[in-house]
């Protein structure tokens, strides 16, 4: 498949994995954190890690949307989707996120109108055939996503629906890496960058992460040459001791970002002045609220506003700081698997422990083993 | 290997053998999805309740004797079809009710017989769509040889049913059943390209704003079956048709209850262009995908060869293809060596977010 192909090509990889292993110094060890959590579901999909040295180490970010929504969220979503007058639409991932008081999948089996969508103008399409409901997009991602979102409520406007408004849990990505960079007990030598993300805000936003931490970043594609290549500048960068944000993805992310994009969500959503995420706590600035309340479901239905701590048991507010692996957790793949997942990081496939539990956790050792 | 990670791993693969628990207090479109949540379901109230050594195999047909032990076996099966929409590229809720429940015969080494076939109709719903599924019907069980022998048919009221759902069941004569055994050697095939059933119906939706050409892949496999039967008599362990949960659900299946491993290629998975496209679209994976008329089938190592040609020589077989090996260890997971040259495990389907299929 063009486009595809040229990007998992087995032996261009391996040329590139003894490029890596020359790199590194002996005796040094590498970590680098991957942001995006569709980075996280290429490299175990690919098994990418299975052509690393020792020596370099993958740690998994913030960058599920899904793996970030705190449980009190989901309580509220339910909220709203049981009114009777309701229709609630969502993506697909959405559908299994526990809330303190169970999923979407539950509260449709209950009875509530829970309409899975691929975008949110599907969930346009539902407001206007349905005049006499209410339409609530659950509007949930990074940059990436907010886009689709903020065009939609546009052409809402334009079109005069006045039955659609949006339960907007969008967040950004630049506070959540500073979160991470002032934890203490991070130890990083690079980041992979999330590649959709700077599609939309462009490479320059990075700047901080260089200058004011000294960390090395590469903006990455998602196919498994791109990462492996990232790795390859990360590593290039450090033995060169420079600490740069540099654009592996020049083919879909310019530089400066897309300001048709970035204009939209401005028009239409607004920084709220601080925002939980699950297993990092409250980030100031760190997410988007609708700017005009008549598409702001928050607003328009005196949500509860619930509040639920996550489980005692639950750190996936330590896998997604990357202080933890996935089989570090305490219940991962006992009490919490992807049939029943505890911490959000087990629900999305583009959740680190989904991803390790679904693809990776047959490790190297065992691989060699088994197909020796 | 850090020692935490093989504990936990190790731990995992206990709870995977366990007997599942099914946690819900209502059923859920994740029940139905036909991963861990359906399996879960089966074992939990349908095992529970109607267990005995005929259903506990959890086959797609029954096998028994119906004279004695030496006398001959009969295959019994049946399939509830609530496919939307109706009416897809390449086949209907009508053959696809009829090629299902003949699959689950052939692949339990029968020679389909009869059907019988029920019909839950809504309100209001067409005659001319339920002649156009009925003529569709016909000619499939025409196709496979098999007649409609008897029926039902009920009404219920509008906003109580989506349109039409039909409800297979058929019996068959088993001459000659898979061994059932499986052993490390063994090489695993599938009968043609994966998911074109699955796409194409989640296209024909019309949601996705995808036009990709593709149509289903339902058919009957009775006679590609009694082919290969007869090209490589008693090296045939065992078959299964790959529909919800696609070939991936089905060999992880197989793996756990014969307790062996799989080892799969992913370059030799025969995979459609317009199916890889929409799957790497929408982040499917097309392991998962259902299909509709074909089948994975075990074969001895020696046999490989010779079964492939027959399944190559017959018009639904010709995009067959060895797709993996049963290897020893690990037992009870299916691995797959990526394009890209890593490992990784293919589990079995959770729950999924796709619109139902078939």
């Amino acid at each position: 498949m063009r486009h595809v192909d040229e990007y998992r090509d087995a032996a261009k990889a391996r040329s590139l994995a003894a490029s890596i292993a020359a790199l590194c110094e002996p005796g040094r060890r590498y970590t680098f954190m991957e942001v995006c959590g569709g980075h996280t579901h290429t490299i175990y999909k690919h098994g990418i890690e299975d052509y690393l040295p020792e020596a370099v180490s993958l740690v998994h970010g913030p960058g599920c949307p899904v793996c970030v929504i705190p449980m009190g969220r989901v309580d509220d979503a339910i909220d709203i989707a049981s009114r009777p007058d309701v229709i609630m639409t969502t993506f697909g991932d959405m559908m299994r996120v526990p809330g303190g008081r169970g999923s979407f999948l539950d509260a449709k089996a209950a009875g509530a109108d829970i309409r899975m969508v691929y975008s949110p103008l599907d969930a346009l399409g539902i407001a206007e055939r349905n005049p006499s409901r209410r339409v609530v997009f659950m509007g949930i991602g990074f940059e990436t996503t907010a886009p689709s979102t903020a065009m939609t409520v546009l052409r809402a406007a334009s079109a005069g629906v006045a039955n659609f408004s949006v339960f907007c849990n969008h967040v950004t990505i630049l506070p959540a890496i500073k979160a991470i960079l002032d934890s203490p007990d991070l130890r990083l030598d690079g980041f992979i960058g999330p590649g959709h993300v700077s599609a939309v805000i462009g490479c320059r936003p990075y700047g901080f992460i260089t200058r004011d931490y000294g960390k090395p970043l590469v903006v990455a594609g998602f196919e498994p040459l791109d990462i492996l290549q990232s790795i390859h500048m990360l590593l290039t960068q450090l033995a060169e001791g420079r600490c740069e944000v540099e654009n592996q993805y020049g083919r879909v992310v310019p530089w400066d970002g897309n300001a048709k994009a970035l204009q939209a969500i401005n028009r239409t959503m607004e920084p709220r002045p601080y925002f939980e995420w699950r297993g990092l706590g409250f980030i100031s600035h760190s997410a988007l609220r609708m700017k005009d309340a008549s598409f702001d479901a928050e607003r328009l239905f005196d949500i509860p506003g619930s509040r639920v701590a996550d489980p005692r048991s639950c750190q996936c507010g330590e896998v997604l700081k990357g202080v933890l692996k996935p089989y570090e957790c305490k219940v991962f793949g006992t009490a919490c698997t992807p049939e029943t997942p505890i911490g959000t990081c087990m629900v999305s496939s583009e959740g680190a422990c989904a991803a390790y539990y679904n693809f990776g956790r047959f490790t190297r050792e065992r691989v060699k083993e088994a197909t020796r | 290997m850090k020692v935490r990670e093989e504990q936990v791993l190790d731990r995992i693969e206990r709870a995977r053998a366990a007997r599942p628990r099914l946690r819900e207090d209502r059923v859920t479109l994740a029940h139905g999805a036909g991963g861990k949540a359906t399996r879960t379901l089966v074992e939990a109230v349908f095992r529970e309740a109607f267990g005995n050594p005929l259903l506990d195999r959890l086959d797609d047909s029954a096998v028994f004797p119906v004279d004695g032990a030496a006398g001959p076996a009969l295959a019994f099966t049946t399939d509830a079809s609530v496919v939307s929409p109706l009416f897809f590229p390449g086949g209907d809720i009508g053959d696809l009710a009829v090629n299902g429940t003949v699959n689950d015969l052939a692949v339990a080494g029968a020679t389909p017989l009869h059907l019988s076939a029920a019909f839950i109709l809504e309100e209001g719903f067409p005659v001319a769509d339920l002649r156009r599924i009925t003529a569709s019907m016909r000619r499939a069980a025409g196709e496979a040889g098999v007649g409609i022998v008897a029926g039902d048919t009920k009404v219920v009221e509008r906003g109580k049913a989506d349109g039409c759902y039909i409800t297979t069941s058929g019996v068959g004569v088993v001459e000659s059943a898979p061994s059932g055994e499986v052993l490390p050697g063994d090489s695993v095939l599938v009968t043609g390209p994966i998911g074109e059933h699955g796409v194409t119906v989640m296209l024909a939706r019309g949601d996705l704003g995808i036009e990709a050409g593709v149509a289903s892949d339902t058919a009957p496999l009775n006679g590609l079956i009694a082919d290969l039967r007869a090209a490589c008599p008693g090296a045939v362990r065992r078959m299964r048709d790959a529909t919800r949960g696609g070939v991936a659900t089905v060999l992880n299946e197989l793996a756990v209850d014969a307790g062996v491993a799989v080892a799969l290629d992913e370059d030799a998975v025969p995979v459609g262009p317009a199916v890889r496209g929409a799957c790497e679209l929408l982040g499917l994976d097309p392991l998962y995908v259902a299909c509709e008329g074909r089948a994975v089938i075990v074969v001895s190592g020696e046999a490989e060869a010779a079964a492939l040609a027959a399944l190559r020589a017959h018009p639904l077989g010709a995009g067959a293809a060895v797709i993996g090996r049963v290897e020893e260890e690990p037992p009870g997971l299916v691995l797959l060596k990526t394009s890209f040259g890593g490992t990784r495990v293919v589990d079995v389907l959770v729950g999924d977010p796709l619109p139902r299929i078939c």
